[in-house]
């Protein structure tokens, strides 16, 4: 049996991932879809005042983010679970948080950057000035593959339920919260045209911390959820 | 001695029997503490030249906020205990502390906001030590709500163990939010250390309310456990045998 590195194990599952994904085209629209209907619904629910929706279109921009992120997460362990394939990746002689790190990549590159490429527009719908829409997009470059990190925990920690979707969200968000506190901020902050340095090395600095924790928190997890 | 005191508090069995013979000094002592520190508190300590009389919801809010983080510590430990070592008695204390500091958690906030009427002239303001203690309230109620969700009680303590261990997170996020952040919330009296800027008649009521509120969560958490245990071993030898006996 020929042995395989753990960088072309890690690139394998990646491409797999990625095909898997390419190959139900509709299911990669769908958090978009929904990023952008949630985004609507704001105007329509506070009123159409122009200074109102100016005030909340960076908070509201985040927070879809947050929902299509959250609601897409479940789909990341589920069907390796169904089929099986996620106790072979245990049983496999690499570290299973590296191979964690490669879906939750894989599952970031297919839901996350969708969004990433929507925000500026949904952010000229909302009014947020065009001076601050590239701190927008740096806040969800660094934002949204915390959301995956953070996310990828609660996902091993449910997928074993038959009704995990609810209990998911009830995990997840609290600990979302940090990353919508500060990506707001900033952006508020760049609006004014202040330095956002600080907000943004503290969302680097959370994304570094959930890049090595986080994948370790996940692959215990799903040990535990096989067992 | 001490290896072996370790390892017969982990045997279920043991832990009942001992958990059993503290809770009735932690009621004791928790009923002794209280009533001192009510008496204390209520009418021997002198009003607040500021706030006149309404301070003195301090001495529930602040032992209550204290304990809301202490017992999250506390379930993470013991989380990390029994992810580590695997053991039983753990596990459980894990699951029973949960209830307990949410509880807490929701007894700081409903205080809070009482006390926030009267001096801030709003019940609730979104300051980060309050969004972080709601936050703290939300991580206990979805750490209850995936325990209850998963059938095998032991696949689900560990779950459970990995969950408070990632939340933990958020305590010194909590702890220090008003010194981070310059908010309505007014910032910490008391754990200055060394030179607390409150008198000593003011303190000494808090103190003796916060041991008070520790030796309460001691004998509820004990309850709890002894409970756990006996619906986790109710198909082992000793506990029918007492179950038999009890019923004679």
């Amino acid at each position: 049996m020929s042995t395989l590195s753990l960088t072309s194990a890690f690139t394998l599952l990646l491409k797999r991932d990625l095909v898997l994904a390419y190959r139900r085209r509709a299911e990669m629209v769908n958090p978009m879809l929904f990023f952008v209907l949630v985004t609507a619904m704001f105007p329509l629910g506070i009123g159409n005042d122009p200074k109102l929706i100016e005030a909340v279109g960076p908070g509201v921009v985040w927070v879809a983010a947050l929902l299509a992120a959250l609601l897409s997460l479940d789909s990341m362990f589920r069907s390796d679970f169904d089929d099986g394939s996620l106790e072979q990746f245990m049983l496999s002689a690499h570290p299973v948080s590296i191979l964690v790190l490669a879906k939750v990549l894989a599952h970031w590159l297919v839901t996350g950057l969708p969004l990433f490429v929507v925000a500026p527009l949904l952010a000229v719908l909302l009014n947020v000035p065009s001076s601050a829409i590239p701190t927008l997009m740096l806040t969800l470059v660094l934002g949204t593959p915390v959301l995956s990190l953070i996310g990828s925990v609660g996902v091993a920690l449910t997928v074993g339920l038959r009704r995990g979707g609810v209990i998911l969200s009830l995990l997840v968000l609290p600990l979302y919260v940090p990353v919508l506190i500060f990506a707001t901020d900033a952006v508020k902050t760049a609006i004014v045209g202040i330095p956002t340095t600080a907000q943004l090395s503290i969302l680097s600095a959370m994304l570094v911390g959930s890049l090595v924790l986080a994948p370790m928190a996940t692959a215990a997890s799903l040990r535990i959820s096989l067992s | 001695m001490i290896v072996r005191f370790f390892h017969q508090m982990g045997s279920p069995r043991y832990f009942y029997g001992v958990a059993g013979k503290m809770i009735p000094w932690f009621m004791v002592g928790f009923l002794v503490t209280l009533l001192l520190g009510i008496y204390y508190g209520l009418f021997v300590a002198p009003a607040d030249y500021q706030q006149g009389e309404s301070y003195r919801i301090m001495y529930i809010h602040v032992p209550a906020a204290w304990m809301s983080m202490f017992i999250y510590v506390v379930m993470a430990v013991s989380g990390l205990i029994s992810l580590v070592w695997r053991i039983k008695m753990t596990e459980v204390m894990v699951i029973s502390s949960a209830t307990v500091g949410a509880s807490f958690t929701f007894l700081a906030l409903a205080t809070g906001s009482l006390w926030g009427k009267p001096m801030w002239g709003t019940w609730w303001v979104w300051d980060a030590r309050l969004t972080a203690e709601l936050l703290l309230l939300f991580l206990y109620l979805g750490i209850i709500a995936l325990h209850s969700a998963i059938e095998d009680k032991r696949v689900a303590a560990r779950a459970v163990s990995i969950l408070a261990l990632v939340g933990v997170v958020n305590i010194p996020i909590i702890h220090y939010s008003v010194e981070w952040w310059n908010t309505l919330h007014q910032p910490a009296s008391v754990t200055k250390l060394g030179k607390p800027s409150m008198d000593m008649s003011m303190l000494a009521p808090l103190l003796i309310m916060a041991i008070s509120f520790k030796l309460y969560y001691g004998a509820v958490v004990l309850m709890r456990a002894r409970a756990e245990i006996v619906e986790r071993e109710r198909n082992s030898r000793w506990v029918m045998e007492m179950v038999e006996q009890e019923a004679k």
